[in-house]
C-alpha cells in the first residue's frame, strides 16, 4: 500500500491536500532533496514536485529515474511552468530514438 | 581474434556465430517492438502532460485568487484537514521484459463532495473551483505518473538493447566471421602444403625406383 506526496512551495501544493495527498512544503533545494529521499524510503509511490523545484534538484531526481519506484513527476506551480516536464519527456525520446522525433 | 587455427576451434567458432546471429535477430526484434510501444506511450504522455499542466495552472489561478480574497490562515485551515484519504496500489506489468508500474488509486470514500474539506460559509468560491479542478484532473495525474515512469524505464531499456544489437552486429559477428575465414584459409593452406609435399616425395621415390631399375638393366645387359 503506497501513498502519494506533493512537494513544492506552500502556495502551489496546498490545494492537493483536499484530495488526500501528502503535503510537504519545501522552498529550497536542500530541504526538498532531503524530503524526497525521506519520502522515497517511507512508502510513497508517486511524488509530484513543482517544476521550479524539480529544476533545482536535477541530479537528485536523476537517480530515481531508473528505479521502478518512486515516480517523481514535475507539475506546474503557482508561478507558472518552466517547461521542464515536457523537456523531460523529450529527453526520454532522445535517449530511446537518438533524436526528438515527436515534438 | 587470437586463436589456434585448428579444426576444433573452427567448429566452436561456427557454433558461436550461429548463436550470435540468433541473439542478434532476437534482440533486434525486441528493440523494434519496444520502440513501437514506446512511441505510442510517449505520444500519450505528451498529450496527458499538456492536459494536466493546463488543468493545474487553472486550479492554481483560482487558488491565487482565493488567497487574495481570504486571509492566508483561513485558507490554510480550510485545506489542512482533508476528509478524503487515498491509498495507492502498485502492481507491475511486464512489457518486453521491462517491468513497468501500474498505479491504482483507492479513495476512502467515493463521494465526490468529500474533496471539500471545509464548510462553504466562510470560504471564497474560487477555492471551490480550484478544488474541483484538481479533483477532476487527479485521475489523469495518476495516469501521467504511471505512463511517464514507464516511458523513462522503457527508454533506458531501448538504449541498452540498441547497444547490444549494435555490438553484436558491428563487432562480435564480423569478428567471428573474420576468424572463421582466417582458420579456414590456414587449414586449406596446410592441406595444400601437405599435398605438394606428398607429390614431391612421390616424385623422389619414383626417381629412385627408375634409377634402380636402370642400374639393374645395365647389369643384365653387360
Amino acid at each position: 500500500m503506497y501513498k502519494i506526496a506533493v512537494v513544492g512551495d506552500k502556495d502551489s501544493i496546498y490545494g492537493f491536500a483536499s484530495l488526500g495527498l501528502g503535503i510537504f512544503p519545501c522552498d529550497d533545494e536542500d530541504s526538498a532533496s532531503k524530503t524526497i529521499k525521506e519520502l522515497a524510503k517511507n512508502g510513497y509511490g508517486v511524488i509530484y514536485v513543482t517544476e521550479e523545484l524539480f529544476e533545482l534538484l536535477g541530479d537528485e531526481v536523476e537517480h530515481f529515474r531508473n528505479m521502478p519506484l518512486p515516480a517523481i513527476i514535475p507539475i506546474p506551480g503557482v508561478k507558472g511552468n518552466t517547461g521542464i516536464g515536457m523537456r523531460n519527456v523529450s529527453v526520454s525520446v532522445e535517449k530511446a530514438v537518438g533524436s526528438d522525433i515527436i515534438s | 581474434m587470437n586463436v589456434n587455427p585448428t579444426r576444433m576451434e573452427l567448429t566452436n567458432l561456427k557454433r558461436k556465430l550461429v548463436t550470435a546471429r540468433r541473439g542478434h535477430k532476437l534482440l533486434k526484434d525486441k528493440r523494434d517492438e519496444l520502440m513501437r510501444r514506446f512511441l505510442d506511450m510517449v505520444r500519450e504522455n505528451k498529450e496527458l502532460r499538456r492536459e494536466v499542466e493546463q488543468a493545474i495552472l487553472e486550479a492554481n489561478k483560482h487558488i491565487s485568487v482565493a488567497r487574495s480574497v481570504m486571509s492566508g490562515e483561513a485558507l490554510d485551515v480550510s485545506l489542512m484537514m482533508p476528509k478524503q484519504e487515498l491509498s495507492l496500489d502498485v502492481t507491475s506489468r511486464n512489457v518486453m521484459s521491462v517491468n513497468i508500474p501500474v498505479f491504482d488509486v483507492q479513495m476512502r470514500s467515493a463521494n465526490e463532495s468529500d474533496a471539500y474539506s471545509y464548510g462553504f460559509g466562510f470560504t471564497s468560491g474560487d477555492l471551490d473551483e480550484a478544488v474541483e479542478n484538481l479533483s477532476e484532473v487527479f485521475k489523469k495525474m495518476v495516469r501521467l505518473a504511471e505512463i511517464e515512469k514507464s516511458c523513462q524505464m522503457m527508454s533506458a531499456e531501448i538504449e541498452k538493447t540498441r547497444r547490444r544489437v549494435n555490438a553484436l552486429e558491428h563487432v562480435l559477428i564480423p569478428q567471428y566471421m573474420d576468424t572463421i575465414k582466417y582458420i579456414t584459409m590456414k587449414l586449406d593452406e596446410n592441406e595444400r602444403s601437405t599435398t605438394t609435399r606428398l607429390m614431391k616425395v612421390k616424385d623422389m621415390m619414383m626417381k629412385q625406383q627408375i634409377e634402380l631399375q636402370k642400374k639393374q638393366d645395365n647389369l643384365k645387359n653387360a
